[in-house]
């Protein structure tokens, strides 16, 4: 049987691999290099009684997300540079109050208005820590526009399985570029829906975890649950709350119900590291570059391969330290001042030279500047 | 074709050079299930002044988005040759268009000066279809290159053209695809 | 005492409230109770959205579908909550800073969105859950913490600015008159599009305190002293109105509501 086959710009993949992962609602604020998701969606959810808004401001889009969650939508809302700033106080509501949503970034040159129009990788860390408070955090780093289709649909099922925010932090370049996306059947893939409660609304606990995954059943408004959603620190019933014991416990939890489940969740992509002396690690677009340069490297006979974190957070640490064998030399190519490789540090202490290539000119790291770096370190 | 080949369309705004890299992606990439991926200027300099846009067409997975050394150029515009067509790849293929390019540059490749805007503007009545007329003579090097066949950028066009416009658009593509091969 | 047929709609279990003895929330909780039962609305196709500070804490004590999100961006979510399910019926309880600073761009968007919301703003002139900084709303020459020599800037008019911004029905009322607040919350309810519903109030501890109202009873009387209806206050210049509160219904009006748009959209899109 014939594949069915789509030439699509990345952020055209985005919006339709959320479309297959059953998003029906979307919230957004015109931004450049995202706002092509925005009109995807304007265009395609009506045609499937979905619902597109284009709110006020970058809040505002990711505030009516979370609302439309509540009522029980897949939903997700998509931005770039500034507006993944203005996003991170409700994107800890979100964390908080264990709402299911998917957040696209799509990394432009900063701080502040910087590039709006180029590449970079500037966002990672506050794709980490971007929100004020502690909590696990799951973050996707699409290389091709098929990665954009099949990790959206990946994050949709995190943060349904998981019941919080979960990010895709894709770049200029392949948020703008087209590509080959060979669109698998609706069924083929697995579609993930947030746990439902089993009891009748008199017995219902809204925050009350199952102990076998932390993560408590949620209904939505409308269905004949009633319950209390706030962003304050709350006890199992979803009252606000100042004890000692019911503060720490919902804290970890919020933490815990990530790192539980790290092997599940990490992913990663190797490429010729077997007997590597050198290993490069990086992610998104970069990558591309990257494993081309090794594979030039290699036929130059230099013994060097490539790691490619796909989630971003959890860090694939443990998958690293064992691609990295008996590497002496890692590099790692970044368009930033150098964030991820903090990462890489923690993860390699002093096993091996950790050595930084970063490019922050707006500009892609070309292939030969990366095998210009292999080189002079082989 | 070599592992890669690289095709770069540049001109200025409003002359379609995006739309003609990405129907030579989707003429590989939905016609002949080769890879391809296109990449363009955004921004500022994609608003007046030079504009480009790039498609990288493989038998293999491409890894580096963009454009290197492109194999082809198709450049409409005396500024974008000044611009672009100086990192074309040794002994690689440059059309130019001869009505806004007064200037053939010194390059080491195949310089072919053919009137696209001429022939869009005059034989066709239609400037719009500058691009048509353009991918007509792309096909032709695409063909000899064997990179893709000219009936896949054919059916990659009228997939993509207005209702009611298909035969306009197919008699630019084959004016441009003739008076390329007259000279090749 | 609250009436026998609210209770059900009050969550107990939250109790107690946080608010000061004496505080004006509590007698436009219920009189947003009385509405919802009157109306014959349940509890299960009730959604109460809210913000953050006093009068944000609302939602917690009522046993509907409750969300308090954060500060200034209730209307937002409540925005998403009702496109979502259009069927539901959407409150969203606000403070004056709340309303119309921080969510002031939030605010007017939903006035002109006219989708079908109640907005019912408790205006107590001041921010009480922060200690008493001034508010967009705080009197020029009021005192509060951060207007230690008395307000300078001028104040917002909320209901003229929802009725510029193009909310469907606006209307004032103050905690002394309780039943009259009920009655435009009804209203308010049953219109469809955006509908707001600003109840002044008093912060006696923080705004009182500074402002020579320091018990709950001196607020009451001023409010019962200074209340001037639409009609009346018509007939009065703009000197005599100073300082005199204007009550009554501003707006009422049809217009298209955004939930019932977009279904159309649907439709059309889908044919």
């Amino acid at each position: 049987m014939p594949k069915k086959l789509a030439f699509w710009q990345g952020n055209m993949a985005v919006a339709m691999g959320g479309i297959a992962a059953g998003c029906r609602f979307f919230g957004g604020y015109p931004i450049t290099p995202s706002s092509e998701i925005a009109e995807v969606m304007a265009e395609e959810l009506p045609k499937i009684n979905g619902r597109f808004i284009q709110m006020e401001d970058e809040i505002g889009g990711i505030a009516a997300t979370i609302g439309a969650s509540i009522a029980g939508y897949k939903a997700m809302t998509a931005t770039s540079g500034p507006g993944f700033s203005l996003k991170q106080e409700n994107l800890g509501l979100a964390y908080m109050a264990e709402i299911p949503i998917v957040v696209i970034d799509v990394m432009r040159g900063g701080p502040s208005t910087g590039l709006p129009t180029r590449v970079s990788q500037q966002d990672v860390m506050q794709a980490r820590w971007g929100t004020h408070g502690d909590h696990g955090t799951i973050a996707y780093a699409p290389s091709s526009v098929q990665e954009c289709f099949e990790l959206t649909i990946d994050a949709f099922n995190m943060a349904e399985r998981f019941r919080q925010p979960v990010l895709v932090m894709s770049d200029e370049v392949i948020g703008h570029m087209r590509e080959k996306v060979v669109i698998p059947e609706p069924g083929s893939y697995p579609i993930v829906d947030r746990k439902r409660p089993k009891v009748s609304p008199e017995e219902f606990v809204p925050y009350l975890a199952d102990p076998a995954d932390d993560v408590p059943a949620m209904a939505s408004f409308g269905d004949g649950y009633r319950w209390h959603v706030t962003g304050l620190t709350h006890n199992d019933y979803g009252f606000p709350t100042n004890e000692p014991e019911e503060i720490g416990k919902k804290h970890l939890r919020l933490v815990r119900k990530v790192e539980r489940f790290r092997d599940e969740i990490v992913k990663y992509d190797l490429e010729q590291t077997e007997g590597a002396e050198i290993l490069v690690v990086s992610y998104g677009c970069v990558a591309r570059s990257a494993v081309r340069a090794v594979r030039e490297a290699r036929a130059k006979g230099i013994r060097v391969g490539h790691f490619r974190p796909i989630t971003l957070w959890p860090f694939p640490d443990k998958e690293l330290i064992q691609a990295a064998g008996q590497a002496k030399k890692v590099i790692v190519p970044e368009l930033n001042c150098g964030q991820m490789i903090s990462e890489v540090k923690i993860a390699l202490g002093c096993k091996a030279e950790i050595i930084p290539s970063n490019l922050v000119n707006g500009e892609i790291l070309r292939p030969h500047e990366i095998l210009a770096t292999i080189e002079e370190v082989a | 074709m070599s592992e890669r080949f690289e095709i770069r369309f540049a001109g200025s705004g409003g002359q379609g050079v995006i739309l003609a890299a990405v129907v030579t992606g989707e003429a590989a990439a939905l016609y002949e299930n080769v890879y391809a991926v296109q990449s363009q200027a955004y921004g500022p300099e994609a608003r007046g002044g030079a504009s480009k846009s790039e498609v990288v067409v493989s038998h293999d997975v491409i890894d580096y988005p963009k454009a290197t050394r492109p194999d082809l150029q198709v450049i409409l515009t005396q500024k974008a040759c000044e611009e672009y067509a100086h990192d074309t790849k040794k002994g690689g293929t440059i059309i130019l268009d001869d009505f806004y390019v007064s200037d053939p540059p010194q390059v080491d490749a195949d310089i072919y000066m053919l009137p696209i805007v001429r022939t869009a503007k005059e034989k066709l009545g239609k400037e719009m279809v500058t691009n048509m007329v353009a991918l007509g003579a792309t096909a032709r090097i695409l063909e000899l290159a064997n990179v893709i066949r000219p009936d896949s950028v054919k059916k990659a066009i009228l997939a993509r053209v207005p209702k009611g416009t298909e035969k306009l658009n197919e008699q630019a593509f084959e004016e441009g695809y003739s008076m390329m091969k007259e000279k090749k | 005492m609250p009436r026998e047929e609210i209770k059900p709609w009050l969550r107990t279990r939250f109790f107690p409230h946080i608010w000061c003895p004496g505080c004006g929330h509590g007698i436009i909780l219920h009189a947003i109770l009385r509405s919802l039962v009157d109306l014959g609305k349940t509890r299960e196709e009730t959604v109460i959205a809210s913000g953050i500070g006093c009068s944000s804490r609302m939602p917690g004590y009522i046993n509907a579908n409750t969300v308090h999100t954060t500060h200034g961006r209730s209307l937002a979510f409540a925005t998403g909550i009702k496109l979502a399910k259009p069927e539901l019926t959407v409150i969203d309880v606000m403070g004056d800073g709340d309303c119309t600073a921080i969510g002031g761009n939030h605010f007017i968007h939903a006035c002109r969105r006219n989708i079908d919301i109640t907005a019912i703003v408790m205006n107590n002139n001041i921010y009480g859950i922060t200690g008493g900084q001034a508010s967009p709303t705080t009197p020029v020459g009021a005192r509060a913490t951060t207007a230690p020599y008395g307000a300078i800037d001028t104040p917002f008019d909320i209901c003229r600015l929802a009725e510029g911004a193009g909310a469907s029905y606006v209307a004032r009322a103050t905690i002394a008159q309780p039943v009259l607040c009920e009655q435009y919350i009804k209203k308010a309810i049953q219109k469809k599009g955006f509908s707001v519903v600003e109840i002044i109030t008093h912060c006696h501890t923080q705004f009182g305190r500074k402002n020579k109202r320091p018990n709950p009873v001196d607020n009451l009387i001023f409010f019962k002293e200074n209340s001037i209806p639409k009609a009346k206050a018509k007939e009065m210049t703009e000197e005599e109105k100073k300082g005199k509160i204007v009550i009554g219904e501003f707006v009422d009006r049809e217009g298209l509501e955004y939930t019932e748009a977009y279904l159309k959209l649907i439709e059309r899109v889908r044919g």
